[in-house]
């Protein structure tokens, strides 16, 4: 690979990470962390640890307290208007969906690209109906989103961050609640993106989620880290991980597995 | 915001109970409420001067997602109303308008029927009306759904996608409801005279329709069609911007959603009068 492919398209130097509702409120200090082209990372940490905060500075959608945040070696402080183009390199998929419930599930898939390439709705239904396809949503294109189960939501939810075919897929515990059934087609597909799916033409995708359980990544995270007393820590591998002395990794580990039928 | 604010409250407290001899409660009171005015004002002028800059720099982006949902918002905000429109145009012609013209009439003085009406309607009534009732039906749907979708996190995905939230929710309802105050005024201006008069045809009032209208037009000049567009645009920009401040401006909670919408129907109703008393102004000074 050649030096540019190399570099990292996530980079956090000191970077102190402030409350998504209250920008003051400090719930990460001194982050170094560095995500190479095609990483897939799991970052672990127990409820209000600050994960969610943590994946929205990544995502750009907020600046750090301290320290400097680069995507694609661009500051996030000066992510605007003119920068649009290498913030929508991001896709970012929220806990619960937060789908627009006023739109179908077709037309919340359908409007990154629409709005982003100023499409009709019919010019934007070919790549939509792709993807619904690729991700089983096209029975259920037509419903609005209340309409449908958290599984689908959350399926729904990362076709719409999929649709602009992102280089960095971000999401926020993703298999928070999810069935048994659904928690499987997660896992390989997230492995499939991260290692390249013919989808977006075999290219990898850089993936991080974020969880408060470990056990179902053992075999789909490569890397991994942990949010624990405002702190990161990289963590490496999934041997690493399970050789770690850290009681609270012990104890993400032991959670037991949630399973709805 | 929220921690500014405390901050002003706390530091206005302190001074104000160092230099006033009044009980301390008065001047939290007075203290708190003023500062809250004022905070809310500038965050109110802030919105719209940010709105009004999104509007203009971003007319021509994404055409095809924001001029369908500019249509269905002046649907929304104007043709769906039309309606109960017709209905209070209907009243209000019987119950005032009609009483009125029979009145003059027993006094003799249908001379001066065509500049109260136009005084009554046409300047005052028929656009404080269409805008009560704009804010009433479509401004409290406005805060709902936005504080609704901002509490659960619409707002931080539209983001997320690289889409304005400014320019995807709030630019198509303040077009829609700026045109539907205009468009539902002047079919309420015209709806209540005509059924004026035919409340005082109704009680026999000696004044033909020729003479009704004829007295009408005569009492209107340019100014007051100039007026009453700028006057019912200006309601509809405004009581856009304070419903939607409210709804999007600030992060809420579920719960806070119910009584922020109060809040904003409320300051809605005052930013409404403001408006009109400054177009009294105008009409005095012109």
């Amino acid at each position: 690979m050649s030096e540019t492919e190399n570099a990292a398209v996530i980079e956090m130097r000191d970077v102190s990470v402030g409350a998504m509702r209250d920008i003051s409120f400090v719930v990460l200090e001194d982050v170094n962390w560095s995500v190479a082209p095609g990483e897939f990372w799991t970052v672990a940490g127990q409820q209000y640890s600050g994960k969610s905060d943590f994946l929205m500075l990544t995502a750009g959608l907020m600046a750090p307290v301290k320290g400097e945040c680069k995507l694609f070696g661009t500051d996030t402080r000066t992510f605007g208007e003119a920068k649009l183009a290498e913030r929508l390199y991001v896709g970012l998929v929220f806990t619960g969906g937060q789908l627009f419930n006023q739109l179908t599930i077709r037309e919340n898939v359908a409007l990154p690209l629409q709005y982003h390439h100023d499409l009709t709705p019919a010019a934007a239904a070919p790549a939509a109906a792709t993807l619904l396809e690729l991700l089983e949503l096209t029975p259920l294109a037509d419903l609005t989103p209340t309409n449908v189960s958290d599984n689908w939501r959350q399926r729904a939810a990362l076709a719409r961050a999929l649709i602009l075919k992102p280089k960095i897929l971000l999401l926020d515990d993703p298999l928070a609640g999810l069935g048994a059934r659904h928690l499987h087609w997660w896992l390989r597909l997230l492995d499939q993106l991260s290692r390249g799916h013919d989808w977006c033409g075999g290219q990898p995708m850089t993936v991080v989620v974020t969880t408060d359980d470990l056990r179902p990544w053992r075999n789909a995270g490569r890397k991994f880290a942990l949010l624990r007393d405002k702190k990161f820590f990289p963590l490496g591998g999934w041997n690493d991980v399970e050789s770690a002395n850290d009681p609270m990794v012990k104890e993400l580990l032991a959670v037991p597995l949630e399973i709805i039928s | 915001m929220r921690e500014n604010l405390a901050k002003v409250l706390t530091l206005t407290n302190t001074q104000i109970f160092r230099r006033a001899p009044l009980p301390k409660s008065y001047t939290d009171f007075l203290g708190r409420k003023l500062f809250l005015f004022l905070l809310t004002l500038q965050g109110l002028a802030a919105f719209a001067l940010i709105t009004l800059g999104v509007l203009l720099r971003k007319f021509q982006t994404a055409r095809n997602v924001i001029r369908p949902r500019i249509r269905q918002e002046i649907a929304r905000a104007g043709v769906a109303l039309l309606p109960m429109f017709l209905f209070v145009a209907l009243a209000l012609g019987f119950l005032v308008i009609g009483q009125t013209v029979s009145a003059l009439a027993r006094v003799g003085a249908t001379g001066y029927l065509g500049s109260t009406m136009v005084i009554a309607v046409v300047r005052e009534l028929g656009p404080l009306l269409a805008a009560m009732l704009v804010l009433a039906r479509v401004g409290t749907a406005h805060v709902i759904e936005l504080g609704t979708a901002r509490a659960l996190g619409e707002v931080e995905a539209l983001e997320a996608l690289g889409i304005d939230p400014v320019h995807y929710l709030i630019v198509p309802r303040v077009i829609g409801m700026a045109v539907g105050v205009f468009a539902l005024t002047v079919y309420l201006i015209i709806g209540a005279l005509a059924s004026g008069y035919l409340f005082a045809f109704l009680q026999d009032v000696p004044l033909t329709p020729g003479d009704y209208f004829k007295q009408i037009t005569e009492a209107l000049n340019w100014l007051d069609f100039v007026l009453l567009a700028l006057k019912t645009v200006a309601f509809g920009f405004f009581i856009a911007i304070v419903t939607c401040y409210h709804g999007l401006a600030q992060p809420l909670r579920l719960e806070d959603v119910s009584r922020v919408a109060v809040r904003a129907v409320t300051q809605g109703v005052i930013v409404c009068v403001l408006i009109d008393a400054l177009f009294i102004l105008l009409y005095l000074v012109t």
